[in-house]
């Protein structure tokens, strides 16, 4: 463990009925660092995402962000504390506008005394303006989310999380179904958040991976099989073995 | 919308207000004592229809235990009622608990001595219990399904415990309200009467706007996110357990206005308002009205109501049948409900299908660009 380090998971075991979804996974992550993860279906990266925002709480193990423990607490004070979550397929409100999704993740306290009493500040609205600006969206402000089209969906869903402000933002699949341009603006936009931000990003796309141009941890069988650069990755045998050997679906 | 639509709907709201309130001062007059009694009962069961619309509707709780807070409300009206009427009857306790040989007014009944705390107790027992039974739900995220038979469950419990308390609240025969005294007139009397429905009616209206106003802006559209996707909701940084039983404490709250309203328009409060149908038809009222529209609900349970007295006058027995229609119609035909069916260009399309009206195109983007060219 490092005092430079967001987060720590130390030997978390997740176990569902005897099958383990998690063994034994240790990973670091630094302050400000991008990080993709991926692996074969069934690795547990899912689990992996859930074991930190609180979804699932570990068999055994332990969960360290800003030198406090996760482990045991409910989602939504996880999500206070600065951990903030994309989902695979884009979770959305789609009977709010796209303004209102974007006020309920700028929104703080979020607390109902504050929702009901108060009108949003100043800033804030700023705030959402800049995010539809940043993910090209400010000609939808008044639009049904549901009525967006499925790119972005996703991309509302990216603006919603960074208007969180997370320190630590986990991303799942943030290009599935979107077209190669897309994919590139999100590759970019993704890049552009690290730094300030300490970005994980999951994902099967390998492009869209090696875009990211970040530290890669492969997960297999529940657990980390190696880290690396992509480069380091891609000649690694037991990486080629269970992965990138296999033909892509 | 363009400018010119605003202020069009800007006179309809003006002239339905002018033609509402109209119609609320004139209704005593215009209607028969009969009819009025009808309409000042049917409208304060809108009050407890919009707190399902509130929960339901937008919060997607649905819950079939309504009856609770609806029956704690009238229980509180009835007993200050009784307690304040009971001067003439041995031991200066309501006449009920010489039947039974209580001597002693049981405890809980002190307070409702007092104006003050009954008024207050009409709606805050109800939000109250509400909320303890929310809080204890939702906290073990029990949902869908399993929240509304655990409503449901609850209902049959308090029916139950309130139909078996003889020696307490004089058990299934109620507590009785028209022969009672308020203010030195007869509850059940043609003027006090007039007053009630008059007061109904206001608060009707109030609650109507208090509902707007909790599903108005940020905190309202928390409720919709918690109805489509609560984990989403909790990932965000919400904790949707104090959002869901500050909501159902609502419409709790509201239930019980409704039901002190219902109890002395109808001259009895009896454990027959925690009955399972009773609760199921206040859903049915803001399904056919629409759920999600507050006005629905209200509209819901005027005119549901007011037909079922209508049928129910011509044809004794058939009701029940006409009421099961109306469901399956609505869930089948209008799963928006009958207003979300007027919102949603249902009346257009329908033309439409019998080749009245011939179909617009529109395209959103197209809107957006038109909007630009007038601008400039």
């Amino acid at each position: 463990m490092n005092k430079t380090d967001l987060l720590n998971l130390i030997d978390i075991t997740v176990s569902f009925e005897g099958f383990l979804a998690l063994n034994k996974l240790n990973l670091n992550l630094k302050k400000g660092e991008l990080r993709a993860v991926i692996g074969p279906n069934g690795a547990g990266k899912t689990t992996f995402l859930d074991v930190i925002t609180g979804k699932v709480n570990p068999t055994n193990g332990e969960v360290i962000f800003k030198g406090k423990s996760l482990v045991g607490r409910k989602e939504h004070k996880i999500a206070r504390l600065g951990v903030g979550r994309k989902f695979q397929s884009p979770r959305i409100f789609e009977n709010l506008t796209v303004k209102e999704n974007l006020e309920i993740s700028v929104t703080t306290p979020k607390s109902p005394l504050n929702l009901i009493n108060k009108s949003i500040k100043d800033e804030q609205l700023s705030e959402i303006d800049r995010l539809m600006k940043i993910v090209n969206l400010s000609q939808k402000v008044d639009s049904k989310a549901g009525s967006l089209s499925h790119g972005q969906k996703q991309w509302l869903e990216i603006a919603m999380l960074v208007g969180q402000k997370p320190d630590l933002m986990l991303v799942d699949e943030p290009v599935a179904g979107l077209t190669d341009e897309e994919t590139d603006l999100t590759a970019d936009l993704l890049k552009s958040l690290s730094g300030e931000n300490t970005v994980v990003v999951i994902d099967h796309d390998m492009e869209f991976i090696r875009r990211l141009d970040s530290n890669v941890s492969v997960l297999n069988q529940g657990t980390v099989l190696c880290e690396g650069t992509m480069e380091t990755i891609q000649k690694d045998k037991r990486v080629i073995d269970v992965y990138l050997g296999r033909p892509e679906d | 919308m363009s400018l010119s639509k605003i202020k069009f709907d800007k006179k309809i709201v003006l002239s339905f207000w002018i033609i509402l309130i109209a119609l609320i001062i004139a209704a005593p007059t215009l209607l028969p004592v009969f009819r009025l009694n009808l309409l000042g009962r049917y409208l304060s069961l809108s009050i407890v229809a919009l707190g399902v619309d509130l929960i339901w509707g937008y919060t997607g709780l649905l819950s079939l235990g309504q009856g609770i807070f609806f029956a704690l409300g009238g229980y509180c009206a009835a007993m200050y009622l009784q307690i304040t009427s009971s001067s003439e009857f041995p031991n200066n306790i309501p006449e009920f608990f010489a039947l039974y040989g209580v001597e002693k007014l049981p405890f809980f009944w002190e307070p409702f001595r007092s104006p003050v705390f009954t008024f207050f107790a009409i709606w805050i027992i109800p939000a109250l219990v509400a909320g303890l039974i929310g809080f204890l739900v939702f906290r073990n995220r029990i949902k869908g399904v399993y929240f509304s038979i655990l409503t449901q469950a609850s209902l049959l419990v308090f029916f139950n415990f309130f139909n078996g308390q003889q020696k307490l609240i004089n058990g299934t025969n109620g507590l009785k309200t028209d022969v009672t005294q308020l203010f030195g007139q007869m509850v059940g009397s043609e003027s006090m009467q007039r007053i009630f429905f008059w007061i109904t009616a206001i608060l009707v209206i109030a609650a109507w706007f208090f509902a707007k106003w909790v599903v108005k802006g940020r905190f309202g559209n928390i409720l919709i996110g918690i109805r489509d996707d609560e984990p989403r909701v909790r990932f965000t940084g919400y904790n949707p357990v104090i959002f869901k039983t500050i909501i159902f404490s609502i419409a709790g709250g509201l239930a019980g206005i409704s039901g002190a309203l219902y109890t002395v328009q109808s001259g009895i409060v009896s454990p027959q308002f925690m009955t399972v149908p009773f609760s199921i038809e206040m859903v049915i009222w803001v399904a056919v009205g629409g759920r999600g529209t507050l006005l629905g609900a209200i509209l819901g349970a005027v005119f549901i109501n007011y037909a079922k007295s209508l049928v129910s006058e011509a044809l004794p027995a058939s009701w029940m049948f006409i009421q099961g229609g109306l469901f399956i119609l609505v869930v089948t035909a209008l799963p928006e409900g009958v207003l979300g069916w007027i919102q949603g260009d249902g009346p257009r399309n329908l033309l439409q299908r019998f080749g009245l009206k011939r179909k617009i195109e529109t395209y959103p983007s197209l809107e957006v660009n038109n909007k630009e060219a007038n601008n400039e």
